[in-house]
């Protein structure tokens, strides 16, 4: 019975009235079993279909394809004090996202089919957003041995995106090969680039505000060397390849060149990149600790015009939350990380869009389009347009609201932008058609059919 | 509305001085083993003021050799209800005090706590083998049973008056409004 | 004035007043009864993360002295080295009723943590804090160079500052507190500072400093020093790179025989030379020059006491352990209010 009407929830018709497509002119959009059914100017009423559709009132709003994380942590397993896939992706929905990357570096690393069926089965119990598992790219991410890599893409996962996320590939033979061997089913590999040697016991960037503080620094050069190895290599073995959060100007530079040289790499930049600086850490906060660190602000910029001119593909939150202990202390026994999924498009849209340098367009290529692509999400990222899969997103961009991390569906209550103002506010979240957010508020999960979640590894088939 | 009343002028203040210089040599028999420690602020240049009229009274006396300054301030009992206060310097004479007659000279005596402290303060740097109080002038008020041996005016107050004194030493520069006079004791009274 | 955690924020009006009142308490050393009854009743615990025994003598010297009650809370062999968090560390302490907390970290912003956290509402000293900062060190550093540079002048110390003072700092400047607290204190009281260091000892960002950078100390010495400071070479610096060898370091940034009788020979017959302790004689500096007149580290250790003894009165002693106003406001207050500014008569 609940089942069933679960069942008619998933189905049910929704009019979408006068919202303005990526920014553009408004229309509306039917949306019916799972896919847009129609769109257009005044849907007549009386029209097919139409006549029992729950009608949403979007007269202000922008529409967007659903948002699409490409760099999620969700910790579960092993670190549910810090989040589960749940309240991850309850976040991610109240974000706009209707589909995340949950990072490898989980306990027991998600190095293994097992592992990453375990998070996707947990995701679609949850119901909120597609949760994609990333595949580790070595075993237990000690960058030692490649996982078994063609497993995970095999997997009922079908990951196509690896990383050893939090750690270097930092052995150039073992990078090379992993780039090699994921072209075999299309994967591409996310580096996060931070040369090891170079950023032993490093607590922040290196500069002017590093000396003063007398905190470790982090030197620019630890990640420019590695992308420019990286892209180098991936031009060598020609490969398709990722670089994970890129935190300066001169990575910028390098991802710039290497794209002119026709190198397959993408690249991906934060929120709070896109913002925030290294002068945040004179108040030895350790909210403002982060992997890469807060930069400078000549690095913001070079950070925001990349984004702009398509050199920075997409925006990858990072989100990565932390129990309260690991931030409530010094800042050299503090975790590294910040939340971001809720947060996400507020900070685009005052970092990039305020700011005009960017438009609602752009803002979807960044958080939809381009992530889907790079993760290889079919039905993610897709225009608004009849026939296509209803993931949408409803945002009001005159919305003002004080960032309170108590009231975050994260639990992490490590958001480096509490107490400020943003702009825009998610008003709805469409994930297959079903309203995971309404009014700005969490909805119901979708359901999705039992033997999608339930057909766990072979025997646990109830 | 603040209304003020002279007490002394600069002519009273000096008179004042010039009898407790006498009763001192007279309280004890001459200027041997004499000291006069000044409380900051204004108690030390009325120490030095009547270091002045001792030794214009007894030639054989170097004024500048029996006058010093003792802070009291790391004994006051309100420290911690009065906004932090810096330390004075404290300066014996080269002859320090030990089985001195210490005169202990302050502008003011009140509730007589500074006068406690300056005790306390004392007996820290030595022995005295006498110890007097000269205060320019005592308004009553006492909370401690302490008593001014000298005393240039006794000046029956209302706790809500306010008696200032103002010397040309401490306060003709930043101690008071431009062109105020210094010199003079006056009562403020708040209508 | 709530906290001493830096000299970076520490502004002309407070670093005199630190200094001006360290010249009283200095006084109390010399005396028969070395104490003072100013902090009775309050107590000054000393919570060392790290191992200093001269750094936590010397402040449970001074607590002492103003006869605060002392606690001393070493974390080797406490619960804190059973996994216990600052935050519960501290919270301990507010429940104890620790009105003063002397904190040693070896992580840098420990204390701004203490201090900007709610976890206990004491006045928080640095005692030193990882490679960030040793406040109570410039102000004994430069409460040393201010008594010797008065004495030259002929002029008292009290109210001064050392204007036109030429200060070397030489060594690793990239892991020193002291030289980052020596720096700041020493240019907001009007010092010219020259740091001294091979370049893998120098932070980057050392450009942005308000001093002068050399990787040559005897030219440095040549263009005419007033005081010569050596830094501590830690032992661990010395296996990662940093420098070739010990001998090397020392023949071209340590203070040895040659350039104490260079001194001599550039005329510079005043020149003082400074080491906070404790030293490593024969690598940074050599032992004629650690016993010869001109070296101070035994004032330096003297005039420690009196510091701290300045700086726990200066933030415990007040009602609300604010500072008072400062001359141009309290004139301003003045006329407008008499009450407040006479209030210190009132109380005769």
């Amino acid at each position: 019975m609940a089942e069933q009407q679960q069942h008619a929830d998933n189905s049910a018709a929704y009019l979408i009235r006068g919202a303005a497509i990526l920014g553009g002119a408004a229309e509306d959009l039917l949306i019916r079993d799972g896919v847009i059914a129609a769109r257009g100017r005044q849907l007549d009423a009386d029209g097919a279909g139409v006549r029992d559709a729950t009608v949403i009132d979007a007269r202000g709003l922008i529409a967007l394809p659903g948002m699409v994380d490409i760099h999620t942590h969700l910790r579960e397993p092993g670190r549910e004090d810090a989040e589960t896939v749940e309240t991850g992706t309850r976040a991610a929905a109240l974000g706009g996202y209707t589909a995340v990357h949950a990072m490898a570096n989980s306990t027991p690393v998600a190095d293994t089919a097992g592992v990453v069926e375990q998070v996707l089965t947990l995701g679609r119990t949850a119901g909120w957003v597609d949760v994609r598992p990333v595949g580790a790219v070595t075993v237990g991410l000690a960058g030692e041995q490649l996982a078994e890599l063609g497993a995970m893409a095999d997997s009922r996962a079908h990951v196509r995106v690896f990383s050893d996320d939090g750690i270097c590939v930092h052995d150039p033979v073992l990078m090379r090969r992993a780039l090699e061997y994921v072209k075999a089913f299309d994967g591409v590999v996310a580096q996060h680039a931070q040369e090891p040697r170079l950023t032993a016991g490093a607590q922040m960037n290196e500069g002017e505000v590093s000396a003063v503080l007398g905190l470790a620094g982090w030197p620019a050069v630890a990640e420019e060397s590695i992308i420019a190895r990286d892209v180098l290599l991936a031009q060598h073995v020609g490969s398709r390849l990722h670089v994970c959060h890129v935190s300066t100007a001169g990575s910028v530079e390098i991802i710039r060149w290497a794209k002119s040289r026709g190198v397959n790499v993408t690249a991906e930049v934060t929120p709070h990149h896109l913002w925030l600086t290294d002068e945040l850490a004179r108040s030895y906060d350790p909210v403002y600790k982060v992997n890469p660190p807060l930069r400078t602000d000549a690095d913001v910029q070079a950070l925001r015009a990349a984004l702009a001119d398509g050199t920075i593909d997409v925006v990858g939150t990072d989100h990565a939350p932390h129990p309260s202990e690991h931030k409530e202390c010094e800042w050299a026994q503090a975790a590294m990380g910040m939340t971001g999924l809720e947060t996400a498009l507020s900070v685009v849209q005052h970092t990039m869009i305020e700011t005009g340098l960017m438009g609602w367009e752009d803002f979807a290529r960044v958080t939809s389009t381009a992530p889907a692509a790079i993760g290889r999400v079919q039905d993610q990222g897709r225009p608004l347009e009849a026939g296509e899969p209803a993931n949408v997103t409803l945002v009001d961009p005159a919305a003002r609201w004080t960032v309170d991390p108590s009231k975050m569906a994260t639990m992490g209550r490590n958001s480096p932008f509490a107490g400020r103002e943003l702009p825009g506010k998610v008003v709805a979240t469409f994930f297959k058609g079903h309203p995971t957010v309404l009014d700005g508020k969490l909805n119901t999960p979708y359901r999705w059919p039992v033997d999608a979640v339930d057909a766990g590894p072979a025997g646990r088939r109830p | 509305m603040v209304l003020t009343r002279v007490v002394l002028n600069q002519a009273d203040i000096d008179r004042a001085l010039t009898r407790i210089a006498h009763e001192i040599l007279e309280a004890n028999k001459g200027s041997q083993d004499l000291v006069l420690l000044g409380i900051p602020r204004r108690g030390y240049p009325l120490a030095v003021r009547l270091a002045a009229k001792i030794a214009a009274a007894d030639p054989t006396v170097d004024a500048a050799a029996i006058v010093g300054q003792l802070d009291v301030t790391m004994f006051r009992d309100d420290l911690s209800h009065q906004p932090t206060r810096p330390p004075y310097p404290t300066q014996l004479p080269r002859t320090g005090i030990d089985n001195k007659v210490v005169v202990l000279i302050d502008d003011v005596l009140y509730s007589g706590r500074t006068i406690r402290a300056a005790l306390d303060a004392i007996i820290d740097l030595g022995r005295p083998r006498i110890v007097r109080l000269a205060v320019l002038i005592d308004r009553g008020h006492r909370e401690l049973p302490i008593r001014a041996d000298h005393v240039g005016k006794n000046l029956p107050t209302s706790s809500s008056e306010k008696v200032r004194v103002r010397l040309e030493e401490t306060d003709s520069v930043d101690g008071a409004p431009d062109g105020a006079p210094v010199n003079e004791v006056v009562i403020e009274a708040t209508a | 004035m709530r906290h001493l955690l830096s000299t970076e924020d520490l502004s002309l009006h407070d670093a005199i007043r630190i200094l001006d009142t360290a010249e009283e308490m200095a006084a109390v050393g010399e005396r028969e009864v070395k104490k003072l009854p100013a902090l009775r009743g309050r107590t000054v615990v000393n919570l060392f993360f790290e191992d200093s025994t001269r750094t936590r003598i010397s402040f449970e010297a001074a607590a002492k002295r103003l006869s605060a009650d002392v606690i001393n809370f070493a974390a080797k062999g406490s619960s804190v080295s059973k996994g216990e968090s600052l935050k519960d560390t501290a919270q301990t302490l507010a429940a104890m009723g620790a009105d003063a907390v002397v904190i040693r970290h070896w992580a840098s912003g420990a204390p701004h943590r203490l201090a900007a956290t709610d976890w206990i509402d004491a006045a928080v000293i640095n005692a030193g804090d990882g490679t960030h900062e040793h406040p109570t060190q410039a102000l004994l550093d430069a409460f040393t160079m201010r008594r010797h540079w008065s004495k030259l002048a002929g002029t008292p110390s009290a109210g001064a500052d050392l204007k036109g003072m030429r200060v070397a700092i030489a060594g690793d400047v990239l892991h020193s507190r002291v030289a980052r607290s020596n720096v700041w204190l020493l240019r907001t009281l009007g010092a010219e500072v020259t740091l001294v260091a091979p370049p893998t000892l120098l932070p980057i960002g050392v450009d942005k400093w308000p001093c002068a950078v050399s990787f040559d100390l005897d030219e440095t010495l040549a263009q005419g020093v007033d005081a010569m400071m050596m830094l501590r070479v830690q032992a661990e610096r010395m296996n990662a790179s940093f420098f070739p060898t010990t001998r090397e370091y020392s023949r071209r940034w340590g203070f040895d025989d040659n350039r104490l009788r260079a001194l001599d020979s550039l005329g510079l017959k005043d020149t003082i030379i400074m080491h906070p302790g404790p030293m490593n004689r024969g690598l940074e500096i050599s032992a004629a020059a650690a016993d010869s007149p001109r070296s101070t580290v035994l004032a330096q250790v003297r005039n420690g006491v009196s510091i701290r003894m300045a700086a726990l009165y200066l933030l415990l002693s007040g009602e609300n352990r604010e500072p008072a106003a400062a001359p141009v406001s309290a004139s301003a207050s003045h006329a407008a209010n008499p009450n407040l500014t006479y209030s210190h008569q009132e109380s005769h």
